[in-house]
Order: structure tokens, then sequence, then C-alpha cells
């Protein structure tokens, strides 16, 4: 176990290397540069040449690049051109606050997922399992931005029910009551369709093919309940499982950016919104690479879980 | 008196005493107002503000003040230079380029420590000379180009100092609302800038309670603000940030805050029958399409710019604007004292724009190809995806077909810091360029697109215009003294630039504002600059 996972993490190193060196490049390449972000928009081309060179800006691209993975390696991300704040800090509170509302958004997805895709699986061809294939199809076709809006729209605007965006007065720290929380619902819920949609139909599809394997014909006639044939059905199906609510995970991370602009949600999200548009680059590699290494970790949770869960796998 | 009555005494003074209690609690509770702002993140805290004009509003003048400031609380007409925290201003006799300050006595910064003029010079270093300790590239890179005027400095006594300017400039007073006094003593208790944004000391009407980066800033009354007239009438005022124009609707309507600006024009009935209220007023910003006058522009031909501008329906961008707009009449505002009497009056004539294209041989069958690059959004640029297709369908009716080159705003900007002539326009057959512009004072409104000078890279005169008769007038005026004369200089320039036609001016913008019931008064000005101490709950 020890020499597959060390096996894993090396393999990363050259996925982020490589994950970073595109990010830097596509962001050179897209028109526009980060002294707009500091300078007024008229500012004198001798201002804006001489905030270049106190930036490093002036350097070759390839230079810039390797500067910055110099400092980076020593966990130094560099400061905000835009800001001035330090680039670590910026993505840790950032990160926080997207985890807090993934976290739910993971609960009510992996969990309405199972439920739906496990009801729709197991009794497929009924009404159940239509309505659930109605209701997955249904979160992953509706737009996040619409959604929102309209959730916002009827428990905030019109039953005055959930506050309608923000993340509190005391948005630095985790608090755990409804106070708190009732900030994060609306963006949780908004974010938690589409994954609830993706895991119902893989979940619909697994628990389908496991059904119909000889084994589990094999254990019905052994007159073994629907509850004991259900055991060893999620058994089978949790490993394939995994590996779909791990990328659905990952996805909430970093995938979330209409969400926190619908929510004023100050997440990874819109950090990385914020960071695209002002061609801040020290913020946007800093983000990519922190998003880049907790999907890589994210991962390599899962495969070990599914190793653990499936001793096949580690063998294979 | 018996027993009884006694007893009643007693408990009625008890009573009376009890309600005294509960009213010197309710009144001494404190007064917030909660404001929507549009900004994706709260602008910088250290002194200069970042996020253009409209920064200022929010964490510029209202934790700071300048040595001149503008008048940003009435109304009802366009403000004008102000003491701020000099008590007078006047050119040296002899020597043009010097300037005498004499600095306002018994001020102090919100910890406590004295405004003097060697506060100021510290100030000066901080961002214009890169070798000082406290001198911060932020700020510096915000200010700098919009104190271009100033050459050098030097403290004469703790009440005086001297300000010299790289050529004579009696419009250098205009540059100085821009430059804001921070606290060196706070400062040096870290030495850090990003230390002090959290804990900033100004001398401004509000200090800065609270700072959560991209969500909100806590502003709370300077109760020991040194102009007792502009004390804040509100305790506590709570920036929140949100972008989103919707969201920031839906804050407002749940209760979430009391105020926002910029409503998307769409909300605007519905907010007004909730029983919320708009604020909206003349404000010194004008959406234009800048032409370019270079060799093989399709725009140097005078009678095609003058029928641009009589082809536009300004009434309908209002309409479409949901009335969150002003028709432009000129670059500046007619109120204003620069408009003067140009002969050409920008009005929508369909039957003189279609003659003067014929004059200049051109119709719907042989039509002037144009193309123009604009932004898809952002700050200043109001609706511009649908007025841009209001103004392409509008011109082609006269024989004026508009082709766009899209971009983002930070994209724009590079194009406009370039010039018409640079390759990256010019290269691209870019011929005209549609970006808000702010018309505050002399210089942003007028000087920047008439003088010569200022053709790029040396500045935004993006169309390449050179006319040596306002070039000269230009000069004059920076060597008139006399508010009035200036006025009138200026207005000359402005009368050259619409009789040249060197723009289609469509609207001007009316920096809108919702308020809830709750907001009792809110005094907008004419200018991007707005006084928060008048907002009272």
């Amino acid at each position: 176990m020890f020499l597959y996972v060390l096996k894993r993490i090396l393999y990363s190193v050259p996925i982020i290397l490589g994950v970073s060196i595109l990010t830097f490049a596509l962001v050179f390449m897209a028109p526009g540069d980060p002294i707009s972000a500091i300078a007024p928009a008229d500012a004198p081309e001798e201002v804006v040449q001489a905030l270049k060179i106190s930036y490093g800006l002036d350097r070759p691209v390839p230079v810039q690049y390797l500067l910055w993975l110099k400092k980076a390696v020593t966990g130094d991300l560099g400061v905000s051109i835009a800001s001035g704040r330090p680039v670590l800090g910026e993505i840790l509170t950032a990160f926080s606050h997207t985890l807090s509302i993934a976290l739910i958004a993971s609960f009510l997805g992996v969990g309405l997922g199972f439920f739906l895709g496990g009801v729709a699986g197991f009794y497929q061809n009924s009404w159940l399992d239509r309505i659930a294939t109605f209701l997955s199809l249904i979160g992953i076709s509706v737009p996040h931005y619409w959604l929102g809006l309209v959730l916002t729209i009827v428990f905030s605007v019109w039953l005055g029910w959930l506050p309608s965006m923000g993340a509190g007065p005391d948005s630095g720290a985790f608090y755990w009551d409804f106070e708190h929380i009732k900030f994060m619902l609306l963006p949780a819920i908004t974010m938690a369709v589409i994954p609830t949609g993706i895991i119902t139909r893989s979940v619909k599809s697994i628990v389908a093919e496991i059904l119909a394997r000889e084994f589990l014909v094999s254990l019905r006639a052994r007159g073994l309940t629907d509850m004991t044939v259900l055991k060893h059905v999620i058994r089978n199906a949790l490993p394939m499982v995994l590996a779909v609510v791990g990328l659905q995970i990952g996805y909430l991370m970093g995938g979330s950016i209409l969400i926190e602009t619908v929510f004023s949600w100050p997440g990874t999200g819109f950090l990385l919104n914020i960071a695209i548009f002002q061609r801040d680059f020290p913020l946007l590699q800093g983000i990519v690479l922190i998003l880049c290494m907790f999907f890589v970790i994210l991962n390599l949770v899962i495969d070990i879980l599914q190793s653990i869960l499936d001793p096949r796998i580690m063998r294979s | 008196m018996n027993l009884m009555s006694k007893k009643s005494l007693i408990l009625k003074l008890v009573m009376v005493g009890l309600c005294g209690l509960l009213v010197s609690q309710q009144s001494s509770a404190e007064t917030v107002v909660r404001y929507g702002i549009s900004m994706a993140d709260i602008p910088l805290t250290s002194g200069q503000p970042n996020e253009g004009a409209g920064g200022y509003q929010f964490t510029g003048h209202t934790i700071y003040d300048p040595l001149i400031a503008w008048e940003a609380n009435i109304s009802n007409r366009p403000g004008k230079l102000i003491k701020g925290l000099a008590t007078d201003w006047k050119v040296d006799d002899k020597d043009k380029k010097v300037w005498h300050f004499t600095l306002r006595k018994g001020v102090k910064f919100h910890d406590g420590s004295s405004f003097d003029a060697e506060a100021v010079f510290w100030n000066l270093e901080k961002v214009l000379n890169d070798k000082s300790e406290q001198y911060d590239a932020k700020q510096a890179a915000q200010v700098k180009p919009r104190i271009p005027s100033i050459a050098s400095y030097k403290k004469v006594d703790d009440s005086h100092i001297d300000i010299v300017t790289k050529v004579e400039d009696a419009l250098f007073p205009y540059q100085l609302p821009w430059f804001l006094i921070s606290s060196p003593t706070q400062w040096s208790k870290t030495k850090d800038w990003n230390k002090f944004s959290y804990e900033p000391s100004g001398t401004g009407p509000f200090k800065l309670d609270k700072l959560v980066p991209r969500e909100r800033a806590e502003l709370v009354k300077f109760n020991d603000y040194w102009d007792k007239t502009r004390l804040a009438q509100t305790d506590r005022v709570i920036l929140m940030t949100i972008p989103d124009a919707l969201t920031r609707v839906n804050a407002l309507m749940n209760g979430q805050v009391d105020m926002i600006e910029s409503p998307p024009p769409d909300s605007v009935e519905k907010l007004k029958s909730s029983g919320f209220k708009l604020v909206q007023n003349v404000t010194p910003h004008v959406w234009p399409y800048h032409f370019s006058t270079q060799l093989g522009s399709p725009w140097l031909d005078i009678r095609v710019r003058k029928a641009a501008n009589l082809a536009i329906d300004r009434n309908a961008v209002v309409a479409l604007m949901n009335g969150l707009a002003q028709p432009a009449f000129g670059q500046v505002d007619k109120t204003n004292p620069w408009f003067g009497k140009p002969n050409f009056e920008i009005k929508y004539d369909l039957a003189a724009a279609k003659a003067l294209m014929k004059q200049a041989g051109y119709s719907k069958d042989r039509p002037v190809k144009a193309k123009v690059i604009i932004a898809k959004g952002g700050t200043g640029q109001m609706l511009s995806l649908p007025m841009n297709e209001f103004m392409q369908q509008s011109l082609a009716e006269i024989g004026i077909n508009i082709e766009f080159e899209v971009v983002e705003l930070e994209n724009l900007y590079l194009h406009w810091r370039k010039g018409s002539a640079d390759p990256l326009n010019a290269g691209k057959g870019i011929t005209a360029i549609n970006l808000g512009y702010v018309t505050a004072d002399p210089f942003y409104a007028l000087v920047r697109f008439m003088d010569s000078k200022y053709i790029a890279p040396n500045g935004v005169n993006w169309g390449g215009y050179a006319n040596p008769i306002i070039d000269d007038l230009i000069m004059q005026i920076r060597s008139t003294y006399d508010t009035k004369k200036q006025d009138g200089y200026l207005a000359k320039v402005h009368e050259a630039m619409v009789n040249d036609a060197l723009m289609v001016w469509v609207v001007h913008d009316t920096n809108p504002h919702m308020l809830s019931p709750k907001v009792k008064n809110y005094t907008q000005a004419q200018h991007w600059f707005q006084d928060l101490t008048t907002i009272k709950m």
C-alpha cells in the first residue's frame, strides 16, 4: 500500500507541473495584462512600463514562470498583483468557503444520488425508476445560474426564509449553527443539483448491471432476502460509484464560478473569476496549483478507498 | 398625603424613569446602513483606492481627506473645488510653477497623531519617490497618473508646503482631490501597507472598523472629524460587495441591504412599485464612439462624423435603459459651465443625417464601412451590447455599416492606450472605440482628448486629433488662474470638440441607486465622488 501511494504521489508531480505551465501559457497568450488591475486605464506608457519592471513582468515569460516555480516549491505563492495580499492566504480563505458549501452539496448530492440511483436500479422500469430518472435529467439539464436565481427569488425574496447572498457577518470562521448555515443552504443546494443527477444515473446503471450478474441470481436462488442482496449489490457497486463521486466532489470545488457569483459567495470560483479578469498571474497560478493538488489528493484518496473495498484493484 | 397616594406617586415616578431609560437606550442604538456595491472586492483601504473614480467614494474620501476636496454633498448643481486639508493655495507671483499651500491646523488622524506639513511630504514621497521607505507601488500606480504635473515638493514649516509643477499649470488644483493623506504614525507601527490596510488611519469622516476582503468593509463615524458640517449622519456604513446586478436586487428586496448602486434597468419599475426609491443624477460620464481622424479613416470626413451624431435617437437609448441615462449633447452636460455654445447642434435628425451623407458621397447603397472596438460589458460601459446593436442599426439607416470587434474591458483599455494609429488598432481596421469616459474635471473631460501632446503613447487622445489653435488655447487655460475665465476658455475647447464632431456622443450615465424606505436621505452629487456622510437612516 505504501509503495502504491508513493508511486501515485510521484505520478502527480508531472501532472501538476504540466497544469501550471499550461495555465501560465494560456494567461499570457490571452490579450490584456495585469497592469490594468493596478493602474488607471489611462495611465501613460512610462508609468505602465515602470510598473511592469517593478512587478517583474518585463522579463521573458519562461523566466517569470521559473521564478514563480522556485518560490512555489517552498510554499511561497507570492502576492496578488491587484490586492497586494499574500496569495496563499487569499486562496486558503476562499478554499475554506468553497469547502463549506461543497461539503453540504456533496452530502446532498451523494446521499440523494445514491438513494435515487439505487431505487431506480433496483426497481428498473417501474414508476420509481421513471421518477428517479426524470429527476436526474432535470438535475443535469437545468442551468446553475438560473436555478440559483429562482431559488433566491422563492426562498429569499418571496418567503424571506433564507438570505440571498453573502457568507454571513462572521464568515472568517466556521460556525455550524443555523444562523451561519442558513447562508450556505441556497448555494449548496444549487451546487448539489448537477452531481445529484450524474450520481443518480451512474448508480442506476451500475446497480442494474450488478443485478444482472450471475452471482446475484445465485444469491436469490439461495433464498436471501432483498436487504441481504442489497448489501452485496452495494459492496460491489461502491468502488465504481466512488470514482464518480470523487470526480463530482472535485468539480464542486473547482467549478463553482457561476454559483459563487450569483450568491456573492467568497469562494475559489469567485476568486478565480477575479484573477482571470485581472490577469493576476500569481493569484491565478496559485489557485490552479492548489485546486490541482486537491484534485490529485482527492483522486488518490478515492483510489485508496477503492483498493480497500476491492483488493483486486491493488493486485492488478 | 396618605399612604396610598404616596405609593401611587412612587409607582408613577418609577414608570416615568423606566420609560426615560428605554427611550435613551433606543436613541443611543447604533444606526447602520448596509450598502450593496457593484465591485468584486473592497477598493484598497491603504490610502489610494483602486477601482477607478468609483472606488474613492467607498474607501477614499470616507477614511481620508485630500488637500483640495471636491464639493460632493450637493446635488442640484455641479460641485467645485473646496478647501480640504489645505485652507489656502496660490501660485507664486514670480514663478508660476510653484504652488504654496497653507494647511489646516488642529486636524488629527484617527490614531490621534497630528496632521501637518511633514505628513503631506511623507505622503508625496509614498507615491512619488520609489526610494522612500514608505513607497507603495500599488498606491503610486493609482495616483501618479492622476497627479502628472508634480515635479517636486518641499516642506516650508509645519503648516506650509510648496509643490512645484513641471510646467505652469493653472489646472493643477483639479488633480489634488485624487491625492489622499494617510497617517505616517500609523504606518510606522508596522511599516507594512498590507497590515495598514486592515487598520488604516486618515483624517476622514469615517474610520475603518472591519475589513473582510471580497466581502465587506465596515466604516464607523469618526466623531472628532474636523469638518463639523460633514459629520456622518449614520453611525456605521457596511459596504458589501455584490458584483452581480440581479443578486444586488434580490439582496435589497429581501432586506439584506438598505441601498444598492447600479440596479439593472429592467428591475427599476418593480423595485419602485415595491416601495424602493430611485436616486440618480447627471454624472460626469459620457458614452461615445471616439473616432480616429488618422489618414485612411472613414471618419476623416466631418460630414460623416456629423451625420453619425444626427442619426442617433438618444431618447430611444434612454428608454432602452429604462430612464437610467440622460441624452448627451456633447462631451459634458448642457448644465456644465464648460458646455459653451457649439454651432453644431447634436440632436436626432435622420433627414439631415442622410443629406450630409449624400453630400459626402455615401448612402445605404454606397455605405461607409467602419470597425468599432467595444467591450462586452464592465464598469462604465452601461448596457454595452444592446446599446451598440442599437447604434449599429441606427447608423445603417444612413449608410454607415458598423462591424464590431468585441473584447473584454481590460483588453479594450490596452487598445485605448495604444491609440488609433498603433498596429493593434490600425492593423485590424479599427477606426473607432466605444469606451465610457469620466468627464469630472477639465483634464479628464477635454484636455486629454483635445491636446495634441496627449496623442498615444503620451496619453489618450485616441483619435490623433491635432489642432494648433486648440493646443494654444489649452496653453492659455494652463496660465489662467481666474476660474470664470478658465471656464470660458474651456467652453471654447468644448465648442471646438462638438463643432468638429470628434465623437458620437450618445448618453451620460446617471449613476442610479435604489434605496430602501429606511434610508431617509442620500445626497447624490453630480460626480463619481459621492459623500457617504449624507446617508441618513
